[in-house]
């Protein structure tokens, strides 16, 4: 496979989810303003540190953000019957799922990129390692964009299906990756932060802005970077799956 | 040569055989239909050489090239209608279009001219900036074939292309089939309009029940059903089915006001029903002989399927 071809085909199907996808109201409510509430939610009357708590809502947000325009796509394009026309063009499986991914990390990382940008002018936020916050944004845009993508590839051409089970999943991520209930207060249940991926992102964001990560860089970085070939490799092997059944 | 070759294509769902067996051979130049009833198989096998499809045996090449070996560099190769694939309709005409060509490679200054020229061709150049959206669902299979044909493949695929349109939009799509071909694209056509096909297509495939029933040019097609011809006969008086079942006819068929007799030779038929209606005192209205048509050829081939 010739591989300009194939960029060819991410870059094309990504550019079409952004002139589509990213005006849906879905998109809006679950990748925006939801992340809001819930800081508001959790933040006012509770006297916890702005700053110190900072890392963690860029996570939050960049999780929903990067999350939320994948579970959208595939189901919107097989009612609307367009995802025929898609499969038709010169793409493979592969280039759609790479360019759903790169259409929700987009996303992600340019919305937490401008929440960072304001948070850091108004909160005078630290930032001990600038590189490490780029490479945090965009490891974490990629891995939550490619949890969207998963969510969307079960057999479902119901938006609204989809929604509601990408947030059955999402919404308990929240909980167990030590955002808002301190990972002290999980008693028995603090094993399940280690196998959410959005501790080893908040992680990221607290040693890059604060410097005091629980973990080593690294061991966030490839457990992440295997995150993101697991859920690209199960997406795959779903879609596939569908398609030789014909649906 | 032959632009589309297929070779023992199979596609199983579950225990239900979608298509069993199918080799396709189209050369270059010609409008190939492929004809079937409902279900017969056309949907899975053009899905299978478009290479949405992977089939469970055989293999197709487009160009050469084997599609599911090579797809990207096949699909650049074709342009295709799918049956259900309609456009995006949260973007403009003009946008599908655009969007459509840049995967062809196709530079700016090309993708605008060929998009300018598409859409005066299909009468939407006033609508190039609306969103397809508000469009019929005329407007919209423009748009789809505007899409298909916008890269000037040397495949053109369509599957039902015509389904439930006006007969300003057909005729349209139909002159666009025969435009294409005329400019050099070889044309794939699935269908189950027997009329579209006998109009537009060199050579025709029919499929029943997931397997090749017969290949051929129109011509041959209803050739092969040539030893078979009918007289057709309208009396002013009611008749009964009875008395025309003589005269070497086989089968008899009440068409509306007119009786359908079938033989294989015509001849001994209409003296017989001359002598007929002088016995019972009958008025003919009309008489005529005729060989089948097409889509006779079709129901007997699918077995009225």
């Amino acid at each position: 496979m010739d591989p300009s071809l194939f960029t060819r085909s991410v870059l094309l199907v990504a550019e079409k989810n952004m002139r589509i996808y990213y005006y849906k109201g879905a998109v809006v409510i679950f990748g925006l303003l939801f992340p809001f509430l819930m800081f508001l939610t959790f933040f006012i009357g509770r006297n916890l540190n702005l700053v110190l708590f900072f890392p963690a809502f860029l996570g939050m947000m960049l999780f929903f953000s990067s999350s939320s325009t994948g579970p959208l796509i595939t189901p919107w394009e097989k009612r609307e019957k367009t995802y025929e026309r898609l499969l038709s063009l010169p793409v493979t499986l592969e280039s759609i799922i790479l360019g759903d991914i790169l259409a929700g990390a987009l996303f992600g990382i340019v919305i937490t990129t401008i929440v960072w940008s304001a948070g850091s002018l108004i909160l005078h936020l630290p930032l001990a390692h600038p590189l490490l916050l780029a490479v945090t944004l965009i490891l974490g845009g990629f891995t939550f964009a490619a949890l969207g993508t998963l969510l969307s590839s079960p057999a479902m051409s119901n938006p609204s299906n989809v929604m509601m089970v990408s947030n059955l999943i999402r919404l308990p991520l929240i909980f167990v990756s030590g955002i808002f209930i301190p990972l002290s207060q999980l008693g028995s249940w603090a094993w399940t932060n280690e196998v959410s991926p959005l501790t080893y992102l908040v992680d990221l964001f607290n040693g890059a802005i604060n410097g005091n990560a629980v973990y080593p860089a690294g061991l966030d970085i490839i457990v992440l970077v295997v995150v993101i070939l697991l859920f690209i490799g199960s997406a795959k092997l779903i879609q596939q799956y569908n398609l030789s059944k014909g649906i | 040569m032959d632009i589309i070759k297929a070779d023992n294509l199979s596609k199983s769902f579950g225990s239900f055989r979608a298509v069993d067996n199918v080799s396709i051979a189209v050369k270059e130049g010609e409008i190939f239909g492929f004809l079937g009833p409902n279900g017969a198989g056309k949907t899975t096998t053009i899905r299978m050489l478009t290479g949405v499809l992977t089939p469970d045996t055989g293999s197709a090449r487009i160009c050469g090239i084997d599609i599911n070996k090579h797809p990207l560099e096949a699909k650049l190769k074709m342009g295709i209608i799918p049956e259900n694939g309609t456009v995006y309709s949260d973007l403009t005409a003009e946008q599908n279009i655009l969007w459509t060509a840049k995967f062809y490679g196709m530079d700016s200054i090309s993708r605008k001219k060929r998009a300018d020229e598409i859409l005066s061709y299909l009468g939407l150049t006033d609508r190039r900036n609306d969103i397809v959206r508000t469009f019929s669902k005329g407007m919209r299979q423009r748009i789809s074939i505007a899409c298909a044909i916008v890269p000037s493949p040397p495949v053109l695929f369509l599957d039902e292309p015509t389904g439930g349109l006006d007969v300003f939009s057909r005729r349209l799509v139909l002159d666009t089939i025969r435009r294409m071909n005329d400019e050099g694209s070889t044309v794939f056509l699935t269908t189950h309009n027997i009329e579209e096909a006998n109009e537009l297509c060199t050579v025709i495939s029919v499929i029943n029940k997931g397997k090749i029933v017969a290949t051929g040019s129109t011509e041959r097609l209803k050739k092969t059903f040539d030893t078979t011809k009918y007289v057709e006969i309208a009396f002013e008086q009611p008749v009964k089915k009875e008395w025309l079942e003589s005269g070497g006819v086989f089968r008899v068929e009440n068409h509306g006001d007119k009786w359908r007799l079938y033989t294989d030779d015509p001849d001994p038929a209409v003296k017989y029903l001359a002598a007929l209606a002088e016995r019972e005192h009958l008025k003919i209205i009309s008489v005529a002989t005729s060989t089948p048509t097409l889509e006779e050829a079709f129901v007997q081939l699918t077995g009225g399927a």
